[in-house]
């Protein structure tokens, strides 16, 4: 009789851990409600940490809700198909070299360019500017990047001086930080489209590509794309 | 002396079994292999958009009109033997003696070791025709297709994705891998990080992507198209993310394709390393002494990160 227990209670620990392992992932923010005119507007932010994890050391992106205004601790959004996606990502996070610099070149956006700014730690912004390229090795950069691969869109995420102090608690509201913008277009048919940063900040873990990098809803998640 | 008693009656010939097990064998066989030759080869992956792919089809087609024979005469034996020697009602004789028989043995062994020689030589030879077969033959190939207007395509693999370069186009690197129908194409195939693999299924290509190795493989793009691009070695938790599509185009376009990528490819191409077999993944060669001391970054040991970073394995 004891077995039994003992072995039904394994059983069932191991079925409630696949569960929660299936089920359990991190939220995925809607904005399809709220797009318009064929267009959506999707707010991000990369930061140094994320503060409200069992890991709050990792790097993280936040996608930002879009009717509370509030930031979810994800990197997974659904928007419809067949509209504009204008992105607004902001940087917070310091600078790591690509491993490959083609990742230096922005790829799949609407015009093949992006629209950078940076933002001081006292809130004074620089003069925004398109670019289509941000060297990732000549001097202190890009913090990450925003991938689809399926969609061919690769752009490289400008970071903060490499001497300036970053935002120290996430999500963050105030320090030195990019703002970058670009548009790119959903398919014309739904289906889920991974999303990934491919420069190496796994911190600590083997060639970069740990933790945070294949972890969904930190630096790995997907684009969900709805009729 | 005559006898008086009548003769008994004479027992039926039995039939040649062996005969007629050859000949319904012989003929489901032919037919066997007729169809495979003609009906399933062409639908037989990784189906014929190269030179490398048509061989390997014809490969598989081969080997399995080879062993086709050999399982119908399983068949065909067992079936034949169910329906003539099985136990009858009212039959409780013993079966007749069995004893060797030093032609049915030497056949046997004959035919089987022919089978199995010519698998083997067919197969060995198949695996470097045409010039490597499509499969990486490391840093020095030792075969390789004949003339010389080879296209160079340069793997890069990385987690998660892979990227190609084009030495012959001013080095320029893309997300895209477009190849000349046509004309001889020399991959060489690296990684940047882990171990990946380079698999072109329809092209029948496959090379592992090992960090600071070049792994050359060749391929004659045959037919226009498009192909799957997969990576064929675990490399991470997304490594069933990483494929990408390819595509085969006339001679002319792929040229076009090429002038004007490298056109539009120049700003990034100039802030690339130049090109190179290999490239030393722990190394960022544009950076200053400024940034590791400001930053305090380092590529030593694979890593951009501070060597006392607590979570470095």
């Amino acid at each position: 009789m004891t077995l039994l227990v003992a072995f039904a209670a394994v059983v069932a620990g191991a079925v409630f851990i696949v569960i929660h392992y299936l089920l359990g992932g991190p939220p995925v923010v809607d904005y399809t409600s709220v797009a318009s005119g064929g267009q959506v507007n999707v707010v991000l932010q990369e930061d140094p940490q994320n503060s409200v994890t069992s890991t709050p050391d990792w790097v993280s992106y936040f996608v930002q809700n879009p009717q509370t205004k509030q930031w979810v601790h994800t990197f997974q959004f659904k928007v419809p198909e067949s509209t504009r996606v204008n992105v607004t990502i902001l940087g917070y996070d310091g600078c790591t070299p690509a491993r490959n610099n083609i990742w230096s070149h922005v790829e799949g956006t609407i015009g093949g360019t992006i629209n950078v700014q940076s933002v001081d730690g006292k809130g004074q912004a620089g003069a925004a500017s398109n670019v289509s390229n941000i060297d990732t090795w000549s001097h202190c950069a890009v913090g990450h990047s925003f991938a689809i691969p399926a969609l061919h869109v690769y752009v490289p995420v400008l970071s903060p001086d490499a001497s300036a102090e970053l935002c120290g608690a996430s999500p963050c509201t105030s320090g030195p930080h990019s703002v970058e913008k670009f548009s790119f277009m959903t398919p014309n048919h739904t289906g889920v489209f991974r999303m990934q940063c491919i420069i190496p900040c796994g911190g600590g873990f083997l060639d970069g590509f740990g933790g945070p990098m294949q972890t969904i809803g930190f630096m790995m998640g997907n684009m969900e794309v709805a009729a | 002396m005559a006898t008086s008693e009548a003769p008994a009656a004479a027992a039926p010939a039995e039939p040649s079994h062996g005969r007629r097990i050859f000949l319904i064998w012989i003929v489901l066989a032919v037919v066997a292999d007729v169809l495979i030759w003609a009906v399933w080869r062409p639908h037989l992956p990784p189906g014929q958009m190269s030179s490398s792919a048509e061989h390997q089809q014809v490969d598989i087609a081969v080997l399995a009109m080879a062993a086709a024979p050999v399982m119908l005469f399983v068949w065909v034996y067992f079936a034949y033997a169910l329906t003539n020697w099985r136990h009858r009602a009212g039959d409780d004789d013993d079966g007749p003696p069995i004893f060797g028989h030093t032609g049915i043995q030497a056949t046997w062994i004959i035919g089987t070791a022919v089978v199995v020689l010519a698998a083997f030589v067919f197969g060995t030879v198949e695996l470097i025709v045409p010039a490597g077969a499509g499969a990486g033959e490391g840093p020095l190939p030792v075969w390789k297709p004949s003339g010389n207007n080879t296209l160079q395509v340069q793997v890069i693999a990385q987690q998660w994705v892979f990227t190609y370069r084009y030495p012959q186009f001013g080095g320029m690197e893309t997300t895209q891998l477009v190849l000349p129908e046509g004309r001889n194409v020399e991959f060489h195939v690296t990684s940047l990080d882990v171990i990946h693999s380079f698999w072109a299924y329809q092209l029948g290509v496959k090379a592992d992507a090992n960090p600071m190795v070049d792994d050359v493989a060749y391929t004659k793009p045959e037919h226009l198209g498009g192909f799957t691009v997969r990576c064929n070695e675990l490399c991470g938790l997304w490594h069933g993310a990483m494929y990408n599509y390819g595509k085969v185009v006339s001679a002319a376009d792929f040229q076009t394709w090429a002038t004007s990528s490298q056109a539009q490819l120049a700003k990034v191409t100039k802030i690339l390393p130049p090109y190179a077999l290999t490239y030393e993944p722990t190394v960022v060669p544009q950076l200053g002494q400024d940034l590791v001391k400001v930053a305090g970054i380092t590529g030593a040991n694979g890593y951009y990160y501070n060597p006392g970073d607590p979570e470095q394995p």
